[in-house]
């Protein structure tokens, strides 16, 4: 009997009339009902969470007394239960840390190599690398890892863990080849490295941005470099925007399962084949990773022969291809659509010989609104806006220009815009990420006053920099007729 | 073969050969074959090129690799005499020893027999476009044309600026429309990129009068891996759609109702010109755009 009653004593018990007293927020004895069940130690609770998910609220706690003596409730959403406990709700949202997610030992690798364009991560890369995570994370028996094979100088993208902000891009590995010679174009050494990094770690797939700024160039290369020697399953597949099939197929190893679908002739058709080890994929192939990071832990190549054949090589092709730098380019002669840089002049521009020596002072390409184009200012191909040119510069400043919906328009996909206007209440100003309120004429003479009297002392030591660094900065520049006529 | 002996003999030794390689194009709306885009901008680089030398310095001959025969007066053979309107006298193919079958639906692999034909005349310069408009047109025919060759390859050019025997110095098309300048040592294959000069007009009497001399290489190999690719008109791709991550109803109003831009840009209104364009320098040289 008395094993019979320890096991009674060991089962849980439940209290149906605590449990009543503690759903009735109106007992006297609420309170202490809801102690001994352990529920609300420091009283009533505010928020839970309902059985439908729905936010239920108790309105008899978390009011205020408003000035007119009436209880009110704060809905703008400054308190909560995030922000309740920390006083600070701006603080408490932003540091929320996303789950970091570290792969110990992959079953097998998927390399991605980004073309960090002028040292950051763009939005081709992230999409990518989105696929490579869709990739290594579908079989979870079987779980890869995304490889990151980066060239050149990085620029600051993330926080102090993750510098170029790979890991939250969705990278487990890193292996970065930081030589300055690869800021410029050197595609061999390049290829020398990728080649290597398929000998010692035989990722099973490699994925490359389909671009022209080093992805599709890299990724043929490879290819090529490998066919010919004799492995018929890396033949690339380009313009890559699908992949059909089940993905955990790869982390199995079968991945003759799945197809692969990309855009080919002059994309105009569809081409399906058997999944290759090489995709040059298209922007938009999938999803880019958000709410987690991964670790994007460092990684070398342990061979020091290969190191040393590396350093043969890099001797042997340097002649091959040499990169005499970058060349000056007349900014009047780029086509407005492709601008980095546009200085724009609408209506409220007079003195329009201080608005051309202004754009060239800054080296920037001029564009101008419809006004100014239809007043005979302007040729009409430099006419910014939805009957114009819908322009993607980064940096695009509008002086006198009010901002027409059809001139926001043009603008949307720039950057950075800078209006200077005599109207503060204008569109332009609205949209503007600067905007100078005061005249136009005297603020460019400044901007133009300004830049000379800065560039004036340094443009000596400047060239002598670019001598002795070896880039062709200063070289001779192409002349506008020249690239006018590729424009045509 | 005669169109390149011919220039040969017209320059001695000393000249330059340099080869364009021509494929068929296709006009992306109507369909109708014509020359490929990318391809007569090479062959221009290549007149141009000869232009610029001396008379004679500079020998031009244009290549196309073909695994079928083409008939007089079909279309593939309108389309490639486009290319003899630009100012060619010949136009050779690249053909191997059997001709395909055109009933045989089997797809030949032409990289080898170009390859093959390069190893044999060894030209000094292989000027191409960067990507076919017909068939699969993966863009890798030049990079295994050098690979097996062992000539470095230059993706994108846009200008010639001069070429002797040993280096070719050039100027390469980066986005945003800047350039840069390379010197590739010869022999070299390069690939033109569609910024390049735009190809001058085809004349119709200078097509009539050219010639397409066939010139047989080696056999025909078959690409097996290309005849299990299935090839269907291009479906349109769904556009991304803008994902609200909100999770309750207040966000996701807000969401919806926010403006798609403004708000939040900095304002300076009262101040002098000297500041206010202090203030703009500022900002593009963060932006790094004037230093």
């Amino acid at each position: 009997m008395t094993t019979h009653r320890d096991e009674h004593s060991a089962l849980p018990r439940r209290n149906p009339r605590l449990e009543q007293q503690a759903r009735n927020r109106l007992h006297p004895e609420h309170l202490t009902a809801l102690m001994a069940l352990g529920k609300g130690a420091v009283g009533p609770q505010e928020r839970w969470l309902g059985p439908k998910g729905v936010m239920r609220r108790n309105p008899h706690v978390g009011h205020f007394i408003a000035t007119n003596g009436r209880k009110r409730f704060d809905r703008s959403g400054r308190t909560g239960p995030a922000a309740a406990g920390a006083g600070n709700s701006a603080v408490a949202v932003k540091a929320i840390v996303l789950p970091l997610i570290e792969i110990e030992s992959p079953a097998f690798l998927i390399a991605v190599v980004p073309d960090m364009t002028s040292g950051r991560i763009s939005s081709h890369d992230r999409d990518v690398l989105g696929l490579a995570r869709q990739i290594a994370d579908a079989d979870p028996a079987h779980q890869g890892a995304v490889l990151a094979v980066t060239f050149g100088t990085l620029r600051d993208g993330g926080d102090e863990s993750d510098s170029a902000g790979l890991g939250a891009a969705g990278v487990d590995r890193w292996m970065h080849f930081s030589d300055t010679l690869h800021d410029g174009y050197a595609p061999l050494t390049q290829l020398a490295e990728l080649e290597a990094i398929d000998g010692e770690l035989s990722p099973r797939l490699w994925l490359l941005p389909e671009s022209r700024t080093g992805g599709g160039e890299r990724g043929r290369r490879l290819g090529a470099r490998l066919l010919c020697k004799g492995d018929a399953s890396v033949r690339p597949s380009g313009n890559v925007y699908q992949l059909d099939g089940d993905l955990a197929a790869v982390g199995r190893g079968e991945c003759e399962q799945l197809s692969v679908t990309g855009r080919s002739g002059n994309g105009q058709q569809d081409l399906t084949r058997p999944l290759t080890r090489i995709l040059l994929c298209e922007a938009e192939c999938a999803e880019p990773v958000e709410d987690v990071r991964h670790a994007a832990m460092p990684l070398m190549l342990e061979d020091e022969e290969r190191t040393a054949a590396n350093d043969g090589s890099a001797v042997i092709s340097s002649p091959l291809i040499e990169d005499l730098g970058p060349v000056a380019v007349d900014p009047s002669a780029i086509a407005l659509g492709e601008a980095e840089f546009i200085l724009s002049a609408g209506n409220g521009i007079r003195d329009w010989d201080g608005f051309h020596h202004a754009a060239q002072v800054l080296g920037a390409t001029e564009g101008a609104s419809r006004v100014a184009v239809d007043d005979g200012f302007m040729p009409r191909a430099r006419q910014v806006g939805a009957t114009g040119t819908w322009v993607t510069a980064r940096v695009y400043v509008a002086v006198g220009i009010s901002g027409a919906i059809q001139h926001l328009q043009g603008i949307q996909r720039c950057d950075k815009v800078v209006a200077i206007n005599l109207d503060g209440g204008c569109d332009m100003v609205k949209r503007a990420d600067l905007s100078v309120i005061g005249d136009a004429e005297a603020i460019l003479a400044s901007l133009c006053q300004q830049l000379e009297a800065a560039r004036g002392p340094l443009s000596d030591a400047d060239q002598v920099d670019a001598l002795a660094s070896g880039t062709a900065s200063a070289a001779s520049s192409v002349t506008s007729a020249s690239l006018a006529a590729n424009a045509a | 073969m005669n169109s390149v002996n011919q220039s040969a003999a017209l320059g001695q030794s000393a000249a330059l050969k340099v080869v364009s390689l021509v494929s068929l194009g296709q006009h992306p709306v109507s369909g109708r074959l014509r020359r490929a885009e990318q391809d007569a901008r090479a062959l221009e680089l290549c007149l141009t090129l000869s232009r610029q030398q001396p008379e004679g310095q500079v020998s031009v001959s244009a290549w196309h690799a073909s695994g079928e025969e083409i008939m007089t007066g079909s279309e593939q053979d309108v389309a490639l005499r486009g290319y003899l309107g630009m100012g060619l006298e010949a136009l050779t193919l690249v053909t191997p020893r059997a001709l395909q079958d055109k009933a045989a639906e089997r797809v030949v692999d032409v990289w080898p027999l170009l390859a093959a034909r390069l190893r044999e005349e060894a030209p000094q310069l292989v000027v191409c476009g960067g990507q076919s408009e017909t068939g699969e047109g993966s863009g890798l025919l030049p990079h295994l044309l050098a690979e097996s060759l062992g000539w470095p390859l230059v993706e994108g050019l846009v200008e010639i600026e001069s070429c002797d025997g040993e280096h070719l110095t050039a100027l390469q098309a980066l986005p945003r429309g800047q350039r840069r300048r390379l010197r590739v040592r010869l022999p070299a294959l390069v690939s033109v990129d569609s910024a390049a000069p735009a190809a001058r007009q085809s004349a119709f009497g200078q097509a009539r009068r050219g010639s397409l001399v066939r010139v047989e290489t080696g056999d025909a190999a078959h690409d097996s891996v290309a005849e299990a690719f299935a090839i269907t008109p291009a479906r349109k791709r769904p556009k991304r759609l803008k994902r609200i991550k909100a999770t309750n109803a207040r966000d996701r109003f807000k969401a919806a109702a926010a403006k798609a831009e403004g708000g939040g840009g900095k304002r300076l209104e009262g101040v002098s010109a000297e500041e206010g364009a202090g203030e703009i320098l500022k900002l593009l040289r963060e932006e790094g755009v004037v230093r």
